[in-house]
């Protein structure tokens, strides 16, 4: 950990944060030449707020007893977290170039061993809501006030797992666990509302008992208000954020692109979309 | 060897009229307990090592998946109902929430049957907890044929399915005093388990020997001349009622019992494959595809041991429902069968 540049901006936005993140992980897409990069762009903000309102942690200790769980079920949105871990001081910068390959600490699918910060391993769909369940019901047999939070796609919804955690979440009355579904309507081969996801979300949750918030999951003014009422709140139930984001957010000429799970990016597109990112920059 | 793996299944059919057997034996109920064999007994040897190990150990939680009845664990939630978690009908929740508690420092006991763990959860136990190395111990009821129920409750397979899995121990003990001692040493043991249960009643038959469970041990529980039993969970107790049967014969046998199936004792089991010229005979309440026999003869061959082998152990295919001493019979698990076998082996 004596590498890492601990990052110490307080005056920085999260307009900045996320600006960051995203900058962070085209980075690492131009590294492999692919990758998530959609799901990233599109999960920037979210992962901006979570990193930089919501969480408590300690950079220099990434394991701290005291810190909020940041569990990443969705194993290939490692890219995205693995930017904002970057951004928050977790993992250093100068890493970026080895991003994918061989004796990365930054694997393509996020895994508990390889990386400070990642929680657990993600990948295999529907795992981590039934995970955060059980170390939900573990922070209070310690009596430990911190929250877990899971990241999920919309595609785990399809995964049966998810429903057996949904349904738990409530039996055990666990306020400490927040959900974030990532809403962009995507999965491997097409569109998750075509799939299973149909349905009303935020009226599912809310019939098995959750306290359900569905978001412009790109605007972090509605991010910061989701995230403050999902922490304040007192009913005992646990609490999902659903945040619809769009694939590619941030560089329009990709967030165009006919959707995939998988955005074909040509290599010379990588530093055209570095480029306009850069002329975004917020101030 | 070709009755063990015949092609198709010797069921009749289903459009057979059938009449009341003569021996009225009727389908034992899914939680009876393994036939006694008017032996002792140790009631819920399971759960009531697990009390005993709470009494020391705040870090040590039980789940359930709606079987805590039928696994012995009830009786560890009824002395520490606020260490139980009833997780309903839902094992992949239980083993994805036995993760969750894992990591944040307890040592969780998850317990169903062996067939929903090892077919229904196997992802989970895979992903959520033994590619992180977390002390969860998977403790499941009703393995290979202790049920009369038919497929759907018969874990004929699940010690093939387990042994696949990187870092998880896998165990099969033999008897009550096997399971007490075995559920102490799990419990220390820093990484996941799998382990195999029977219920209820369950004999005490290593009592009589000078025996201590050891994890990754496979020891000598009585010795012979002419052929060597490696054997695991009750069929240990089998092959001792057939070694006392044979001596009578005089045929002279060696029992060693090996509870941990993964990571085998190879180093004791090589040795005494070695020793003497013994037919080496495993014998195992699990298919003969995938389990200890096929274990113990990988592991054999890896180390240059050459003996004749011979398996006793389930058919690959799946089992008829019946009666459980009837299916013992039928598929060569009792003790005339396994006294029958040998006797044609070492006479060839």
């Amino acid at each position: 950990m004596t590498d890492i540049a601990a990052v110490s901006r307080p005056n920085v936005s999260l307009a900045q944060r996320a600006w960051s993140i995203r900058r962070n992980a085209l980075l690492m897409g131009e590294v492999q030449g692919q990758g998530y990069i959609g799901q990233a762009l599109g999960a920037a903000d979210l992962l901006a707020v979570s990193y930089f309102h919501a969480l408590t942690y300690r950079a220099d200790d990434p394991e701290w007893d005291g810190r909020d769980r940041f569990y990443l079920s969705i194993g290939h949105y490692a890219i995205a977290l693995y930017a904002a871990l970057i951004e928050a001081g977790i993992l250093p910068e100068d890493e970026i170039a080895t991003y994918g390959m061989d004796d990365s600490r930054m694997p393509m699918s996020g895994m508990a061993a390889y990386t400070p910060g990642m929680e657990i391993t993600g990948g295999s769909l529907g795992h981590g809501l039934g995970i955060a369940v059980g170390a939900a019901m573990g922070l209070k047999r310690k009596g430990n006030p911190a929250f877990i939070y899971n990241l999920m796609s919309d595609g785990e919804l399809g995964e049966g797992s998810t429903w057996e955690a949904v349904m738990s979440a409530v039996q055990w009355k666990l306020d400490n666990l927040i959900c974030l579904v990532d809403f962009n309507d995507q999965q491997a081969d097409g569109k998750t509302t075509d799939a299973l996801a149909s349905g009303p979300q935020a009226r599912q949750w809310e019939a098995f008992g959750w306290h359900a918030q569905e978001i412009d999951g790109n605007d972090l003014d509605a991010l910061v208000a989701a995230f403050n009422t999902a922490r304040s709140l007192t009913d005992p139930k646990p609490r999902v954020i659903i945040c619809r984001t769009k694939m590619c957010k941030g560089v329009p000429f990709l967030e165009e692109r006919e959707m995939a799970h998988f955005v074909r990016v040509e290599p010379e597109e990588w530093a055209k979309a570095l480029a306009i990112l850069d002329e975004g920059r917020p101030t | 060897m070709s009755e063990h793996f015949p092609m198709h299944s010797r069921r009749k059919s289903k459009y057979e009229p059938r009449k009341v057997p003569e021996s009225k034996v009727a389908t034992s109920a899914m939680i009876a307990s393994l036939d006694s064999e008017g032996r002792d007994t140790i009631a819920a040897p399971f759960g009531n090592a697990l009390i005993e190990l709470a009494k020391t150990r705040d870090d040590i939680v039980g789940l359930s998946a709606d079987l805590s009845k039928y696994t012995d664990l009830h009786v560890f939630a009824k002395a520490y109902p606020d260490r139980f978690y009833q997780m309903g009908m839902a094992e992949q929740l239980m083993i994805s929430a036995a993760a969750g508690l894992a990591r944040e420092g307890f040592t969780p006991f998850a317990t169903t049957y062996a067939v929903f763990a090892s077919r229904r959860a196997y992802d989970f136990i895979c992903m959520a907890i033994a590619e992180e190395n977390l002390p969860v111990k998977v403790c499941c009821a009703l393995p290979g044929l202790t049920t009369g129920y038919g497929p759907s409750h018969q874990a004929t397979e699940d010690l093939a399915i387990m042994r696949g899995m990187p870092n998880l121990t896998v165990l099969d003990p033999c008897d009550a005093i096997d399971t007490m001692q075995a559920t102490r040493v799990i419990a220390d043991h820093p990484g996941p388990v799998y382990m195999r249960l029977l219920r209820g009643q369950v004999p005490n038959v290593l009592g009589e020997y000078d025996y201590q469970f050891k994890l990754g041990k496979a020891q000598m529980i009585h010795d012979g001349s002419d052929v060597l039993f490696i054997a695991s969970g009750f069929m240990t107790m089998r092959v001792l009622d057939a070694a006392k049967a044979l001596a009578k014969d005089g045929v002279s046998c060696a029992v060693l019992h090996s509870p941990t199936i993964k990571p085998l004792d190879v180093e004791t089991i090589t040795r005494e494959a070695a020793t003497g010229a013994r037919l080496v005979v495993t014998a195992e309440n699990h298919s003969v595809t995938g389990g200890l026999g096929e274990a113990v003869a990988a592991a054999l061959m890896r180390e240059g041991v050459h003996v004749s082998f011979r398996q006793i152990g389930l058919p690959d295919e799946f089992l008829d429902a019946g009666a459980l001493p009837t299916l013992h019979q039928q598929y060569g698990l009792t003790v005339d069968a396994i006294c029958t076998s040998v006797k044609t082996w070492v006479s060839e």
